[in-house]
Parts: structure tokens; sequence; C-alpha cells
């Protein structure tokens, strides 16, 4: 069993306007030391997941089933209070924006030293010393100083250090990193994305990073699991997903991601429509209605949900299309376009 | 920070003699422009079927016949450096700042107002304990529990609250606590909190709680309003996702930011009551500023009407500094300049 | 069985009621050597003509309060019927009224002095000899000189406006005095001063003979010269009653506790029961009753009677109303006809008002019997000495006559009658109801009328009581309400009927215009035999309703309650409320 396993788990909002499936039938893992990336649009159920490891939900509305392993014990039937006792401490997370996402009115040092002490019953000034390391760990400058800022006082990269050194403060051993860089601007981006790099061999920590933008997992992760409509539709190693892809959701994301050697404007095959409903996901392939060869199944995909099948030691695909056929379109007609353009 | 208290203080000095020159105006001036001789406004302040000869005398004892603007000025130079009172049978000096003497009473303003305002302190400052404490966890409750049954009963009490006013919620609580059920004093009972505080608070008990009552009311919306935006925050999220105790998330975290805008209502409404709670004051029969207020309006009673607003604008221009540095205190991305 | 005892009370009083209003209200009994009566039964109008729960019993605390503030506690200042009334706690002077129940209420007795007025000059000199052992709080004697320097100071209108003026006018005052303050050496004995230690004479412009019942009032309250501070004597006024300040917090309340320097063997009139009297004031007037009624507090002092609120309350439930009094006050609510405007200067035209006016509809505008009073036929209201009532105006159940009415029309020269306007106070709803029912029965015989509402605190300075606004707005007819500060003739009728009083503005006499009226009242004023001065009353009462410029609409009635736990209530004429020196608790 791997450190974190997730089986079939599901994440239902039930609203006044219908059940909202947000995560329908998901599983994955990852062990220590390794990085999972998990990819899809938004409201395609990344973010819900992530929630639904840390035991976010609980005690919501939110109808949950499934099974969360984590270290060999059971997360999704264990209590809130036990769930609660284990986040931040044995797994943390990195959010979006930093800045809605720490307090404002309380100073970076401050809300650090509260985490720290959650977990771990020392004095303020121990607390504070830590505070203080951690915050020179993730690379802030006069930390001692920057300690009693507060988080308005910050950089925008500056704010994702002092978040990333708050998730870090008890040594997690998984870490889920929520677009962790969506609201930086690109050459900060590479920064962040260098120290959480850094920082996960130096923690030897489980990591999954949430984002709608496979260039940011490109280099960092070792596995890529691509969602769509609260489901997995492609999962594979990282050389899987950018040479190897299979699935037409794929390749739009492949397509649509920016390149330095492209000018940022040219799709070469932009996504049509947009995300589906949770409450009505299209029948058949959820994917279906913005599928490009959606008529190469001979209308399967508008009637029968395609399996999530391996095609190749351990790369997995939910399509209707066959194997030959997807790496047939692959290699004459998509992966030459990518590269031509 | 230093200059902007500064440029507070200035700025509400200049608040406060244009208050004065309003009110002198509204009670000099449009009597003049109605046509009021000075004997037709003296005749307030005498007896029933007064001579003619009465009349003129008081006029002139209370200075109606100069103009105006030496009307002002004398009441401006009894503030800044003291008057003299003759009352006939020897002259008195009133030090500064003199408000002058009531034109009914015969008695000096300012010792008056001092000696009322601990009765409306004490009464607001009560009153406040409870609408704030009460309020505000009613909210708290109601908005963690959207859509319950206590959050529907607490946020139509609230309603009601809001509506009824004091002088009939205070006069039924009085009809059934005092007169019916003789478990709280009657109307017009204060003792001294140097008396004897635990008859302080007694004597106070109905004034607070229907006092509090009206003010809880709006708290406990505005709080309820203000936690359920709070606590869809992301900054509640990463709260959460330390592993922080629901309790303390909801106290450190939600409220904390959600009391914000309700400190700037609580500033000023405690100023203004301060300043004179009128009708709770009236409805219960409490020595305080507010009923000085009533009865001095009603009375016409110049140097008093004059004494009661000023103190009542200082209070509320002091409270709204206050607010602003507190401010600046809770929410560190207010910077004063 | 409570109740059914207090309906057989209720029945006894109003068998005492129908048989003392028979028998011309005689038979009424002293209160003074009856002992502590115990329970008594409440009874409606129990207080009115006997002493209700009597009791010699002293101690204990009266609790009293005040909806408003006094004028003023100097005697030399205050002009209002309670403080009068209550004053007597704390001051003396020359005569007193009669304390207790009963017609003899409004009749005067000797205090400070040894017996009534003695007239000499044809009644332009009044000397008055005091008791002797009379004492200030402090233990000095009072003297007549006391009395002479306490008129003396109440000249002074610039220091003291609220008194009366009475003793201003009718005393003959030197040309240029200042006042006591101005001129600590001035010499006023032409109008007032001590021949000697127990010997006080009051010299007067003109013969007067109504002196009695000015002196009754707290001018003539003895003030000690270096205890006086003016203006602010009414902080500390030095008694010569039998109860002394303790405390006196102006604008909150006062407590009075007994004096000892005060020797019951020259005053037989001051029961004197309670230990304490503690009076708050300023309270919310609502509550005031609430309180009254809960028994918080035991006495209203200003003695007016129940707010709406409180007799929607009180009416309705035969417990309560039976603690209740419902007397006829010396107060009159009326409509000046005023003769000055056309055609309304026509006496005919004036009747024709008298006649079609529905008495029945404007006592209900008044709030009907018990709270608004009885229907009024004449001026002069029953609780006058020596009033008559007579009726020139009788109409089919006083609800008017639409014929008589017609022909005094005729009589004028508007058989199809006119237009005039009607004002009254707007802040008065009980005035506004009134100008509507008249605006009602007016129209029955052709009069129109045009209603006008104006802010009471100006009524009679800028409106009705202004000459050259009534010409110029063409008013006819004008509510009106007057109390008398006596109960006799002049008490009552000389500010609302004498011609000269009239001034440009600020006249409460709006519409007697009659040199007859004027005549009579000279001649009643000086007439000494109180019999026959009574009687001469009763004549310019009856020259005004001839001269139709009144038309009386009822004479008040006030709904007092005794408050629970008092003993020795009983209303006084001459007070016009309950006799607040009689009282104690129980």
């Amino acid at each position: 069993m791997s450190f974190l396993d997730v089986k079939d788990l599901k994440i239902h909002f039930p609203t006044d306007d219908g059940l909202v499936k947000s995560v329908d039938g998901l599983s994955f893992s990852v062990e220590r030391g390794r990085t999972l990336g998990i990819v899809g649009e938004s409201g395609s159920g990344k973010s819900v997941t992530s929630l639904g490891v840390l035991g976010l939900h609980k005690g919501g509305r939110a109808r949950i089933s499934g099974e969360i392993w984590l270290d060999g014990e059971e997360l999704n039937g264990a209590t809130a209070e036990h769930v609660r006792g284990l986040r931040g401490k044995k797994m943390a997370m990195i959010f979006q924006d930093p800045l809605s996402s720490m307090h404002p009115y309380y100073s970076v040092g401050h809300q650090i030293i509260e985490a720290y002490r959650i977990h771990n019953d020392v004095s303020k000034q121990v607390a504070r010393k830590h505070a203080v390391d951690m915050l020179g760990r993730v690379g802030i400058p006069e930390p001692g100083r920057r300690v009693d800022s507060y988080p308005h006082e910050f950089s925008g990269g500056m704010r994702q250090r002092a978040m990333i050194a708050m998730a870090l403060s008890c040594d997690p051993e998984l870490l889920i990193a929520d677009e962790p860089t969506t609201a930086l601007d690109v050459t900060v981006q590479a920064q962040i994305l260098d120290l959480m790099r850094d920082l996960q061999s130096e923690f030897n920590s489980a990591l999954i990073i949430i984002t709608h933008d496979l260039g940011v997992v490109a280099e960092l992760s070792n596995d890529i699991l691509v969602m769509y409509a609260g489901r997995c539709v492609e999962y594979g190693s990282t050389d899987d997903i950018f040479y190897r892809p299979e699935h037409p959701y794929t390749w739009g994301l492949l397509g649509s991601m920016p390149r330095l050697d492209r000018e940022p404007t040219e799709r070469l095959m932009p996504i049509k429509g947009s995300p589906p409903s949770l409450i009505n996901v299209p029948q058949g392939c959820a994917f279906h209605p913005r599928c490009p060869f959606g008529e190469r199944t001979e209308g399967k995909a508008e009637t029968a949900a395609p399996a999530l099948t391996e095609t190749e030691g351990g790369h997995l695909v939910r399509c209707h299309m066959s194997r030959d056929e997807r790496r047939t379109l692959w290699e004459n007609e998509i992966k030459p376009a990518l590269e031509t353009s | 920070m230093f200059t902007y208290i500064i440029k507070r203080v200035i700025g509400a000095f200049a608040m406060l003699i244009v208050i004065s020159m309003v009110t002198f105006g509204i009670f000099y001036v449009v009597p003049q422009w109605a046509g009021a001789s000075p004997e037709a406004m003296a005749s307030r302040y005498v007896g029933r079927a007064a001579t003619p000869e009465t009349v003129h005398l008081v006029a002139e004892r209370l200075g109606f016949n100069d103009p105006v603007i030496v009307q002002y000025g004398r009441f401006v130079k009894g503030l800044v450096a003291g008057a003299e009172y003759d009352y006939g049978a020897g002259v008195e000096q009133c030090p500064a700042p003199c408000f002058g003497y009531s034109f009914i009473s015969g008695q000096p303003v300012w010792p008056d107002l001092l000696d009322r305002l601990p009765v409306t302190f004490s009464l607001a400052i009560g009153a406040a304990v409870l609408w704030v404490v009460g309020g505000v966890s009613v909210g708290v409750i109601s908005a963690l529990r959207r859509g319950s049954f206590f959050d529907r009963l607490s946020m139509g009490t609230a309603l009601a609250g809001v509506s009824l006013p004091i002088f009939f919620t205070g006069m039924i609580s009085l009809v059934v606590f005092s007169y019916a059920l003789g478990w709280t004093p009657p109307g017009g009972a204060y003792t001294d909190f140097s008396v004897n505080p635990a008859q302080w608070a007694y004597s106070l008990l109905l004034p607070w709680i229907t006092l509090a009552f009206l003010f809880a009311a709006t708290y406990a919306r505005l709080t309820r309003a203000g936690m359920l935006e709070t606590m869809g925050e992301d900054y509640i999220r990463t709260a959460r996702a330390k592993g922080l105790h629901e309790r303390e998330v909801v106290v450190k975290h939600g409220l904390r930011a959600a009391l914000t805008p309700i400190l700037t209502l609580f500033g000023i409404d405690f100023g203004l009551l301060i300043g004179g709670a009128i009708l709770t004051e009236t409805t219960y029969t409490l020595p305080g500023l507010g009923q000085f207020a009533i009865l001095a309006i009603r009375n016409q009673d110049m140097p008093q009407v004059m004494g009661v607003v000023l103190v009542a604008a200082m209070f509320v221009v002091v409270a709204s500094l206050i607010v602003d540095l507190l401010y600046a205190v809770v929410d560190p991305r207010v910077r004063l300049s | 069985m409570r109740r059914k005892t207090a309906l057989a009370g209720a029945a006894t009083a109003a068998l005492v009621l129908v048989l003392s209003a028979c028998g011309g209200g005689g038979g009424t009994q002293q209160p003074a050597d009856s002992s502590s009566g115990g329970a008594a039964q409440p009874a409606f109008n129990a207080g009115l003509n006997e002493v209700y729960n009597p009791s010699t019993k002293k101690g204990g605390t009266l609790k009293a309060a005040h909806s408003a503030d006094w004028d003023s506690l100097d005697p030399g200042d205050t002009y209002y019927g309670y403080s009068f009334n209550f004053g007597r706690l704390y001051w003396r002077t020359l005569t007193m009224y009669k304390p207790g129940p009963g017609p003899e209420g409004n009749t005067v007795i000797p205090d400070l002095a040894e017996g009534l007025g003695e007239p000499s000059d044809g009644g332009k000199t009044w000397t008055y000899k005091l008791k002797s052992g009379l004492k200030f709080e402090d233990g000095t004697e009072i003297t007549a000189k006391d009395v002479a320097y306490a008129v003396g100071r109440s000249w002074d209108k610039k220091t003291f406006p609220h008194g009366p003026s009475y003793l201003n006018e009718l005393l003959d005052w030197p040309k240029d005095f200042k006042g006591v303050y101005e001129d600590p050496d001035a010499d006023y004995s032409s109008a007032v001063e001590a021949t000697d230690d127990s010997t006080v004479v009051f010299h007067l412009k003109e013969p007067f003979a109504s002196m009695d019942y000015v002196v009754q009032m707290p001018m003539t309250a003895p003030v000690p010269k270096d205890k006086d501070t003016g203006a602010k004597y009414k902080e500390k006024v030095v008694s010569s009653g039998p109860y002394k300040f303790e405390t006196n917090e102006i604008g909150k309340g006062f407590t009075l506790v007994r004096n000892d320097q005060w020797d019951p063997a020259t005053d037989p009139n001051r029961p004197a029961l309670p230990d304490r009297i503690e009076v708050q004031v300023n309270v919310n007037a609502d509550d005031l009753d609430n309180q009254l009624i809960a028994g918080d507090i035991q006495l209203d002092i200003v003695g007016t009677g129940l707010q709406a609120a409180a007799l929607g309350k009180v009416l309705p439930d035969p417990a309560l109303k039976a603690r209740t009094d419902n007397p006829t006050i010396p107060r009159l609510w009326y409509v000046s006809v005023i003769p000055d405007t056309p055609p309304l200067d026509n006496v005919e035209c004036r009747k024709a008002v008298m006649w079609a006016a529905d008495r029945v509809a404007n006592q209900t505008a008044y709030g009907g019997e018990l709270a608004g009073g009885e229907i009024a036929t004449n001026v002069l209201p029953p609780p006058i000495v020596g009033q008559e009532k007579f009726d020139l105006y009788a109409t089919p159940g006083n609800k008017g006559d639409v014929n008589k009415a017609k022909q005094a029309l005729a009589a004028c020269g508007q058989p199809n009658g006119f237009s005039t306007t009607m004002t009254y106070r707007s802040d008065r709803p009980r005035e506004k109801a009134l100008a509507e029912a008249m605006e009602q029965a007016l129209a029955k015989v052709g009069i129109k009328l045009t209603l006008k509402g104006f802010p009471g605190s100006s009524y009679f300075s800028d409106y009705a009581g202004n000459v050259n606004y009534v010409k110029k707005n063409g008013i006819g007819l004008a509510a009106h309400g007057w109390g008398s500060d006596w109960p006799d003739g002049y008490g009552f009728m000389q500010a609302i009927v004498d011609s000269r009083t009239i001034r440009d503005a600020g006249n409460y006499n709006l519409s007697v215009k009659n040199d007859e009226v004027d005549k009579l009242i000279d001649q009643a004023s000086a007439e000494l035999d109180d019999a026959a001065r009574a009687k001469l009353w009763v004549d310019v009462d009856k020259k005004v309703m001839e001269d139709a410029s009144i038309l009386p609409v009822v004479w008040a009635k006030s709904l007092l309650m005794r408050g629970k736990g008092l003993t020795n209530v009983a209303y006084n004429e001459g007070q016009s409320m309950f006799d607040y020196i009689l009282l104690g608790v129980e």
C-alpha cells in the first residue's frame, strides 16, 4: 500500500438545484518523496479532491464515500477531531492566493506560530524562533524582522513563500499545493517551483500539485492525473502524459499550454466549449460534447461511459477509441501540429 | 499618527463652534425672523399671567434686548473666561467653562451636566456590555446555524427589537416586571455606583435590558451577516487546514474580522448614547443627560440646550476619533494620515 | 368577598353623595379627632365629602412624585396650585384654606395670624396680628418683620419672575422702589410694614375685599432677611412649617424631614403625620400613574388627575375606580364669543350661538362627564364661594334649539346665518374636538365655522389673545379655559371678564367688553360683606351670560387617585386637589 492511497473517492454536494457530483469515483496514490500532479480545468474537482483528502468537508453538507488511506490509516471513516489532529501536522496544504488565504489582521509570524503551536506543545518564544527559521528556509530575507510583518506588507512571491513556510512548519509528510503559482508572475513562478522542489527533496514528503497548467507540473511531477468532470480521464508518468498522451482532453491541455518558443496567442487545438455542469454531467462520455473525435466511436460516446483502462505499464486512459486509433491520431495529427507551430 | 490626532482635534473644535452657532441661531435668530420681540421670547420664562413689566424685566435680565452677535459673544466669553451671575442678593462667579445659568431654575448648567453624566454613562456602559455580548453571540450562532430554528427565531426577535420603540417596550417592561411581578424597582429608581454597586446594578437592570434589546437586535443582524461573509473567506479555510480547533477558527479568525464594521457602529452608538439616551431616560425617569436634554428643550431653556448639545456633540466627535484610532489597531491594513 | 364589600362601600358613598347634593353640600365631617381607622373600604368619591381612611398615626415616609418640576420652591417665586398646596408643609402664611373636605374647604382661616385680616379705611388698609411662639427651623422667632420683608422681596420680578403679581398691583408701593436687592435700605412701608413684632399692615391703592384670599398665597410666608439669597433662596428655603429640607437637588427631587422648631400648639391645622416626605421630580407622566396605581408612590403632586392612558385603565376597572375621587374643580372650559368681529358685535347674533350650541356634544368633546366635566350653564364653577347655577339658554336635553337660534339670527338681521372663524389650541385634542362639535351644531342654523388651530404656547400672545390678529383675521369664536387662583368671584372672574385688563397682546379676556360688567366688578371688589360680595359676583356672572360673550362648555372635573397606604385623604375645594397637609401613611 502506498503512503497515500485514495480509492473510489466520491464527494457530492446536495443543493437546491440538484446533486453536485464534484468528485465521482477517483482513485490515485502517492509515495513519500514522489510528486503527483493533478491537472484539469477549474470546476473539474481537483480542489474538492484535495480538501477532501484533508478532511475539510467533514461536518459540512458534503456526502463523501470511498476510502482515503494515509500511512496505513483510513481517514474517511475517522472522526473529524482525529483528522483535525493530522491536518497541519501530517498533511498540510498550500493555497492558491496567499493574499486572501492568509488572515489580514494577524502578522505572518503569528500565523506560522499558531500553526506550529497547535501541534507542538512549545512556548511562544520557541515557536517564534521556529517561525523565523522557517521563513529563512523558504528564502525570505531578514526573517527576524519580516516575521512581524503583515501579509499585505509582503510581495506576492514573498507571501507565497511565507505560506509555504507555514505549511511546512510541522514537517508534514503529505503536502498538497493547490495552484501554488497561479497568482504570481512568471519569474516568481519559477522561483517558487524551484523552492518546492528543493524542499520536497529535503523533507522527503509526498507532494500533490494541483493545477490547470501542465507547464507547472512538467518539471516537478513524477506522475500526472488528468481530471475531467470529477473523474480521472488519463493517468500516467510525466513522460507518458507529455510524450504519449492518449486522451483528446489531454491533447487539448497540451495544445493550450503556453510555450516560450511559440506566440502565446496561437493555440493549435483549443478545447471547444466550457466545462460541463456537475449536476447534469453529459450522458455517455462526459467529454463527448467537446471532443473533436466523438464521431469515431459510432455513437458510443453519447450513450456509454468509457472505462478507465490501462493502455501500457500503469498508463490509464478513459476513452472509447481504440488504443491504436488514439496512437495513430497522436503520431500523425496531433504531435506534428504541436511541434510545427 | 500624532499629526493625525491633532488635525482631528482641530476639526472637532471647528465643528463644535459651528454646532454652537447653529444652535444659537435656531434659538435666537429664527424667532426674530418670525417677528418675535425680546418680550415675546422672555414671556416663556415668567409665571402665569405675568404683567408686561415683569416680562420686560426678564427680557432685560436674560439679555434678549442685545443684538444676537453680542449675546453669542457673551456666551463664548463665558465658556472661555467664565462669567458672573447676579442672583439678587449677591453675585456669583461662574468659572470657565461657564455654560451660563438655566433660564428656568437659575442653576449653573455645567455642574448640572457633570452631575448627570455618571447616570447616562452607567446606563450606556451596562447596556453596551449586554447588547454587544448578547447581539454578537446570537449573531454568531445564527450565522453558524443558518436556516435553523434558532436562526429564524432570533432574527425574527431582532426585527421586533429594531422596530419597537423604547417608550413602548420600556413602559410594558415596567408594568410587567416592576408593578405586576415586583422583580425590578419602579421607574425613577437610581442609586449611584459609589453609594452601592449592587443597588446601582439592580436599579439599572430593566433600562439596561430594554436599551440593550433595541441595540442587540441591530448587532445580531450585523454580526450574522458579517460572519456569513467572513466564514466563507479563504483564510478561514487556511485556518482549518492548519488543524485549528473549530472554536478558534470561528472566534479568532472569523469573528475577529467580522467585528470590524461592528466596532465602527459601536463607537458611534456609544458616543450618541453618552450624549443622552433620551427615550430610555425619559421612560424610566433616570436623571441623566438625555432627560436633561428633553427637559431643556421642552422648557426652551437655552443655556441648558446649548450645554447638552455641545456635550453630546463632543462625545460623538470623541467617539468617532477613538473608533478611527482603534480601527488602525484592529486592522493593520489601515494607516492613518 | 372583597369585591362585595367594595361594592357596598361604593353604594354607601353614592348615597352620601346624593344626600349631600340634595342638602346643598351640608353635613360634612371634620377629620380632626378620629383615631387611626384601620383599613378603610375604598369607594368612588370616598374622599370628596369626608376624610378617607382617617388617622392620627404619626410616622412613616410619604413618597410623592411630580411629572415635571416646580417653577420654584421659593415661596416668593411660585405660582402653581400644587405648589401653594404642598408648600404649606414647609411654610406658613398669614391665612390658609380651611383644611379638609367639603364646601368649607374654600373658606379661609388664620394660619400665622391670630385671626383674619382687619380691614380699615374702607378696605384700603388690612392689619394682621401674628400668633406668639412662632419659630423658623433655626429656632429664631418669626416676627412681623419677616412677613413684611417676604412681601417686599417678592415685589422684585426681575429676581422672582414666576410668582403672582397681585400684591405688586394691589399695594401702594413707593414710586421709585427698586426692590430689596438693588436698594437694600429702601423704605416700602407705604405698601407693607411691621408696626411691631407681631403686627403686619398692608396699605392698598384701592379698597379690596378679598385680601384674606390673597395673603393665603405664599408671598406672605416669612423669609429671614439674613438668610435670604435672592434667586438662590429656593435651594435652601428656611422652613416655618412642620417640615424642613433635608436634601434638595433641583431638577431631581428633595426630601423633607420634621422641623423640630415647629410648635404644633401654634398650628392646629397641620397634623404633620409622616416623618419624612420624599419627592421625585421630572418623572415620566405615564409611569407616574402606573406607580401610583401599583403603590410605588402615594401621591401625584401636580394634582390635576390621571393621564389619558391611565384613565382608560382605571375607569373600566371597579377596583381601581373605587380608589379615585372625581371632584368638580374651579375651572371652566368655554368658548369666547368675540364681539369685535361682525356680525357678532350684535348681541342677538351672539345669542344665536348660545342657542345653537349642542352642550352634550361639547361635553363629549371634553371627554364626557367623569374625565371632562359637568355641563356648564354659566361662568362661575360650582366650587366658587356663593356660586349660583342658572341657565339663560336652556334647551331640550341640552342639545341646542334650532328655532330659538334662528329667531335670534333674524333679530340680528342675519336670518340665513353667517360665516366666521373659530380658533383652538392644536396641541389640545379636546379643544380640537370642541371646535368640530361647534362647527357641526352651528351649521344646523346656517352659521359656518372655519376652524384654525394654533400652538398653545403662543395662543394668547400671538393669536386669540392678540387684539390685532383677532381683528385682522375676523376671529369670531375662540376655545378657552380658565382656572381660579382662589375660589371666590374675584379670583375666578376678574382676569377673564374685566375689559380694563385688555392689552394689545397676551390677553386672557378675549370677549367680555361690557361697561356694566366692569362696574359690577368694582362694586364687588370693594364690598366687605362676604354674602353681599358673593351675590354681586353672581350678578357679574348673569350680566356676562346676558352679554352672551362667553359660551360655557364644562365645569371641569379631575379624576384623582388616592395612593395605596395613604391615610387622612380628603379633597379640599380651596386647593382643588387632595389636602396635602393632612396626608399620612399607614
